[in-house]
């Protein structure tokens, strides 16, 4: 997708104006106006990110201002590689991020074709549906918190009521088996509609008169759905899965109001463990070396991603 | 409409469809409405089991998100007259102020870092995109993809650096250092959905202007600008959402001074514990304006969410 955005926005790039200088050159213009950007993303972004390779190297605290910083080398790296407690944090990521997507494309596509559907009033049902995504993850994620409390939730309260258990023995937060689940159903409640939205774009991206020559075809409904629908709307999933997937694997606000990675570190995802480590035990350099792994990893896996994508794409 | 089309959904599953969407916005609806109303109840009700739906509405939640109200002994409220307005108001209702909440000086913040820090990635990011858009840029491929990568980046990787930046710099736990971070993360969402808008104005307008003896900036202001507005609006609400909303860099780079509502509200304590509906007093009037705003732009929404790149 970000491969062929520039393409598009490369081609659309016009040719020069027909020249009226007066004061400033266009291209003089063109940099005055694009230096600051360039300027702010260099200084809160890049040199950041530079920084933190150049400290991933060190044993650096930066609670202690006045301590030597040693050049520890590949040691840092070594130590979260080896380290079991980090990939049981990297396995409890993977598995929010399979069962968040998994529902969320599925109930988002669904809910997308539905109302596809143009029935009377959908404007303000998709409406509502949107509110949640465009709220504060972590006053949501208090919020949620209050909801599945045992004795006085909501959440618990119908949850009991329907299958009948004891709601003092029934515990999502508390209980190391559900804790993972309870975030997941919040970040689905959440992000559905993003999905769902996305999905949207991608079918009414389809034209009709390809449902009406496979009609004139004799296709099925069910075949039209397989041959035409899914494929022509994959592309979009799977730009949907992207932008869930990199915000997921970043996710912070929300568990940390949740379940704040307990109980013991059953939903200890890997930012909070990194916040954990950069912000509570103060060891900044061994943190930026986990920020990096982090990083690297979602820019792989993305670049890969992007790459199946486009393929997709050309098909 | 004329004649019969294939593709037109049969009025029964359209009366499907509706029934299955309107049960699952319903749905959604239920912790929405479930804070708001929490809001309205006293502690008591608040804590009921079974959960109340009908409750007799009061304010104290709002009272105490303002004020931190604590219940007190009858000694006490004899040996400590009301000295305030409101000491005098909460006192009729058998409570005493302990001393004014943090929520209106958070709340505040919010407002200024995220007007602050969207107004900078609005007037920044419009140049930027009029520049990309009209000019030919040397790298402008490259540069348009630099820019869109730095969102790639977790907030809390990208927060040691800036935290140790910004303590050297001083502007740790200030406003100014949280709009210009805030202006960071969202400049290139403000490029990316600008530069589609402004592709979409017709060259010849600005053309026409330069012929008529407008410099070139003065083109763009007088021209391209109004034409832009909606683009502008919708764009402004994307990032004020963003910087609204956020948490991490809040919660991690600020303290006394800058911090915005979203690391406050959770941590409204009352007697015993977290003080339910001053928490959902706080995240409704937090919530409430971003929830007007996605009603108000719906029309928008979709192109926000996907940089533009998907086209109706």
């Amino acid at each position: 997708m970000i491969n062929s955005s520039v393409d598009r926005a490369a081609k659309a790039t016009p040719p020069p104006f027909a020249r009226r200088v007066r004061g400033l050159s266009d291209r003089a213009i063109a940099w005055i106006f694009v230096a600051p950007t360039i300027f702010l993303l260099l200084a809160i972004n890049i040199f950041p990110l530079i920084w933190t390779i150049q400290l991933s190297f060190t044993n650096y605290k930066a609670n202690r201002i006045g301590r030597e910083i040693k050049d520890v080398g590949l040691r840092n790296y070594e130590r979260i590689l080896t380290d079991t407690d980090i990939w049981l944090n990297m396995q409890a990521t993977a598995h929010f991020l399979f069962w968040t997507i998994f529902f969320q494309v599925l109930i988002g596509f669904t809910l997308a074709w539905l109302i596809n559907r143009k029935f009377k009033g959908n404007d303000l049902w998709t409406t509502i549906i949107v509110l949640p995504m465009m709220l504060s993850p972590a006053v949501v994620g208090n919020f949620w918190k209050f909801l599945y409390q045992p004795q006085i939730g909501l959440f618990n309260y119908i949850v009991t009521f329907f299958t009948g258990g004891d709601a003092s023995s029934f515990e999502m937060l508390g209980s190391v088996n559900l804790a993972p689940w309870s975030i997941v159903i919040v970040d689905t409640w959440m992000w559905t509609p993003f999905v769902m939205l996305i999905c949207l774009a991608g079918l009414r991206s389809i034209p009709d008169y390809i449902y009406e020559a496979a009609e004139i075809d004799r296709a099925s409904k069910l075949r039209q759905f397989f041959t035409i629908t899914i494929p022509m709307v994959l592309p979009f999933l799977m730009l949907a899965v992207l932008f869930r997937g990199i915000e997921n694997f970043k996710m912070f606000d929300l568990v940390v109001q949740l379940t704040g990675g307990g109980p013991g570190s059953i939903t200890e995802l890997t930012s909070i463990n990194l916040k954990r480590e950069a912000f509570e035990k103060w060891r900044t350099g061994y943190a930026s070396a986990y920020a990096i792994i982090l990083f690297v990893t979602v820019f792989g896996l993305a670049s890969i991603y992007v790459k199946a994508l486009n393929k997709v794409k050309e098909r | 409409m004329s004649g019969f089309s294939v593709t037109e959904p049969t009025p029964r599953s359209k009366r499907i469809a509706a029934t299955l969407v309107v049960l699952y916005a319903l749905i959604t609806m239920i912790p929405l409405l479930w804070i708001f109303m929490t809001g309205f109840k006293s502690p008591s009700d608040a804590i009921a089991y079974p959960p109340k739906v009908v409750f007799d509405p009061t304010l104290e939640g709002y009272v105490n998100l303002f004020t931190t109200r604590t219940r007190q002994t009858q000694e006490y409220l004899d040996a400590n007259p009301p000295e305030t307005w409101y000491e005098e108001i909460v006192r009729q209702y058998d409570m005493t102020v302990v001393g004014p909440s943090k929520f209106g000086e958070r709340f505040f913040n919010s407002i200024i870092i995220g007007f602050g820090s969207t107004f900078l990635s609005v007037f920044l990011g419009t140049l930027a995109a009029y520049a990309f858009s009209r000019f030919r840029i040397t790298f402008a491929d490259d540069l348009l993809f630099f820019i869109l990568s730095t969102r790639m980046m977790p907030p809390v990787a990208v927060a040691i650096p800036i935290f140790l930046m910004y303590r050297q710099l001083g502007l740790s736990d200030t406003h100014l250092g949280m709009i210009l971070l805030y202006t960071g993360v969202n400049i290139s969402l403000a490029v990316w959905l600008l530069k589609g808008f402004i592709d979409e104005i017709p060259r010849e307008y600005e053309e026409a202007a330069l012929i008529d003896g407008y410099t070139r900036f003065q083109a763009f202001y007088k021209v391209v600008l109004p034409q832009a507005a909606t683009g502008i609006a919708s764009t402004a609400i994307f990032c004020l959402i963003f910087a609204w909303n956020e948490y991490a860099f809040a919660v991690l780079l600020t303290s006394a001074t800058a911090q915005t509502a979203p690391p406050f509200i959770p941590t409204i304590i009352g007697v015993g514990g977290l003080d339910w509906p001053a928490v959902a007093a706080g995240a409704t009037i937090f919530l409430l304006p971003v929830m007007i705003f996605t009603i108000l732009l719906r029309k928008h929404l979709l192109r926000g969410i996907t940089f533009g790149a998907v086209r109706k």
